[in-house]
């Protein structure tokens, strides 16, 4: 089961396409000198019999579907966010020019380092969100995944509890939150009062100041049971004798990990790091529920701003352009990895 | 002595590891515990009370639950209306993809699959004003105008056709993993046998792909029953909303009654819920190889 999590993102390339073995050299395109000699028919008999013909009803119609639903919409996202569509009326494609995104980015660096209009908080809680909650959850998951690796009873029981919020939905967590964060009657300020520490209790998702750290705070409730169990597995691929080796040189419980273990979990933190980056980009769904569309300037995400000016106030371009741009922070997340993953043949 | 206190050490270290373990699961659960209480208590019950504490007699109702479950009994059969299809599309689109693009030879392979798999990590935000557009053309209502059941709910059609494309790339992920990890040369026995890819996928491939099967499935249906943001783009019909979109109004219009919000959370999250505690193993392999 281990070995399976671990191999989920490839390990061996023992089949990589590319080593083809001698019986397919009659894949459509490399074979042309022995198919132009047999003549038409039975170059279509031959490529009807290759495997990558045999092999298209399996994967060709899901391939179209998911193209045309991601690609073929992202491409589309891309020329409206080109015109100036607005309002009720049909988009027309006839004048496209790069107005938005200039119109973005004015507005961006208008803004000074403590104001601004709302592209620029927008931008700036979309970064620390990214930053912040990315490296709080690793943090809480990789101390959750060291802790349950110490060989402990009921692993799977402790397990299974913290790993729990991932299978809840945002609407679910966020209405749970915002009662948490009841400024009187909260478990929040109710416990900080109960320990002799009621002088920390805020009014957590209505004062500005603390409004994108009680988000953070939540998201890493529900995200870092993620993080456990990919540092789990992470962990397990670790040969024992080096904890023996360790605790022989001497080292301390604390230094051992610190030295000798988490440096080996590099791998496991730039996976689980892309998944958690790429997911505070969408962190739309839990904010919604808690502020409507309108966080205020303290917790407005790129994510939220998108929905807004296109399904609020109908600026269908400029929403698009924001989508585009929240899609390249996205692709800057991504590539390098999945470049990364692909030379090392780990696909 | 040295051994003695080094157990004794020994002997705090486990205590303390044990108390840490305790203290994060109360962590963990201390909003659910919170949520569950407020949703058995009547409005001074929960405003009066502890979130943590259970209700008393003169604190106890059952209102908040069935007022809930008026509220959002609409929403629950709308999700499982286009859960379930789009949950059984996607993982078995996915078993024949990762089968197509795995255990064939062929060349081109590795590109089908790095675009696939980048579809993971798209922000749904960049695709959401094409998809209205979309549906909006491509009317359901009109196209299935000759079956009025499923025209009366178009927005449950596009919601399941949308989920089914976006959940493609993770299944084939998930699938091709374990494709992957299959003994090769057993293929290639039934290959020289003469058997044709498509008999070697129903009589190899699927029988070995059940283990597989429940963990996409189990993923599938968690994310897809979760998912706010393509509901609302694409519901236009109040009686097609799904039980995200009613939760959400729940929450809207009910504002300071908690124990009904709680019990409405409840209610939504309980196929989710019950899903992960049966199958919590296969919930956790899924959100390992495929991230959130």
């Amino acid at each position: 089961m281990r070995s399976r999590i671990l191999r989920v993102l490839g390990a061996s390339d023992e089949d990589d396409p590319e080593t083809a073995e001698p019986d397919v050299r009659t894949d459509g395109g490399t074979t042309s000198d022995a198919a132009a000699a047999s003549g038409e028919t039975s170059r279509l008999g031959q490529w009807l019999d290759s495997e990558f013909a045999k092999s298209l009803p399996f994967w060709l119609p899901a391939t179209l579907l998911v193209g045309l639903f991601v690609y073929g919409a992202i491409g589309w996202n891309f020329l409206i966010s080109l015109t100036d569509w607005q309002g009720l009326r049909q988009p027309t494609y006839e004048s496209l020019d790069f107005e938005m995104y200039t119109r973005f980015f004015d507005s961006v660096f208008a803004g000074g380092l403590l104001s601004g209009p709302q592209e620029y908080w927008a931008l700036r809680n979309t970064f620390v969100l990214l930053v912040v909650f990315t490296v709080a959850a690793l943090a809480v998951g990789l101390l959750l995944a060291i802790l349950v690796d110490r060989d402990i009873r009921f692993e799977n029981t402790f397990r299974t509890i913290y790993l729990l919020p991932m299978s809840l939905s945002f609407v679910v967590t966020a209405i749970f939150w915002a009662w948490m964060y009841n400024p009187e009657s909260g478990l929040i300020n109710q416990t900080l009062g109960a320990v002799g520490l009621g002088s920390l209790a805020q009014q957590w998702i209505s004062d500005p100041q603390y409004k994108l750290f009680a988000v953070m705070f939540a998201l890493v409730w529900q995200f870092s049971g993620y993080a456990m169990v990919v540092y789990l597995a992470g962990l397990r691929a670790i040969p024992s004798d080096q904890y023996e080796a360790a605790k022989v040189d001497g080292a301390s419980l604390l230094k051992m990990y610190w030295r000798v273990i988490v440096p080996q979990l590099r791998a496991s933190t730039t996976s689980a790091a892309v998944v958690l980056m790429v997911f505070a980009l969408k962190a739309f769904d839990f904010l919604y529920v808690m502020f409507g569309t309108r966080p205020g300037p303290s917790a407005d995400i790129l994510a939220m701003m998108m929905y807004r000016e296109s399904f609020g106030t109908t600026n269908w371009a400029y929403g698009s352009a924001i989508a585009m741009i929240l899609f390249a922070l996205a692709l800057g997340v991504i590539a390098p990895y999945l470049y990364l993953q692909f030379k090392r043949g780990e696909l | 002595m040295a051994t003695q206190q080094s157990d004794s050490s020994f002997a705090w270290n486990r205590i303390a590891l044990y108390a840490t373990l305790g203290l994060l699961v109360a962590f963990y659960l201390s909003p659910l515990e919170s949520a569950i209480m407020t949703a058995f208590k009547t409005q001074t019950g929960f405003f009066e009370t502890s979130p943590l504490v259970p209700p008393t007699p003169s604190t106890f109702t059952l209102d908040a639950w069935g007022q809930a479950f008026n509220r959002l009994q609409g929403g629950l059969v709308n999700s499982l209306l286009f859960t379930i299809p789009a949950t059984l599309l996607s993982a078995t689109l996915g078993s024949l993809v990762a089968y197509g693009l795995t255990n064939t030879n062929w060349r081109g392979q590795a590109f089908v699959l790095v675009l696939l798999i980048a579809g993971i990590f798209i922000p749904y935000q960049s695709v959401l004003v094409p998809l209205s557009r979309f549906w909006s053309v491509v009317d359901p209502a009109t196209i299935f105008s000759w079956l009025p059941p499923v025209a009366n709910r178009s927005g449950l059609v596009a919601l399941a056709v949308t989920h089914t494309a976006y959940g493609v790339p993770i299944t084939t992920l998930l699938f091709r993993a374990h494709y992957k990890s299959l003994d090769s040369s057993m293929l290639e026995a039934a290959r020289l046998d003469g058997a044709s890819i498509a008999k070697i996928y129903r009589r190899i491939i699927l029988p070995l792909s059940i283990p597989m099967f429940a963990v996409t499935l189990i993923y599938q249906f968690t994310n897809i029953w979760n998912d706010l943001l393509f509901a609302l783009v694409l519901i236009q019909q109040p009686s097609n909303d799904v039980v995200t979109i009613s939760l959400t109004a729940l929450q809207g219009s009910m504002v300071s009654q908690y124990n009904l919000q709680m019990a409405g959370a409840f209610i939504t999250a309980l196929p989710t819920l019950l899903v992960y505690i049966l199958f919590g193993e296969q919930f956790a392999e899924g959100v390992a190889g495929g991230g959130a």
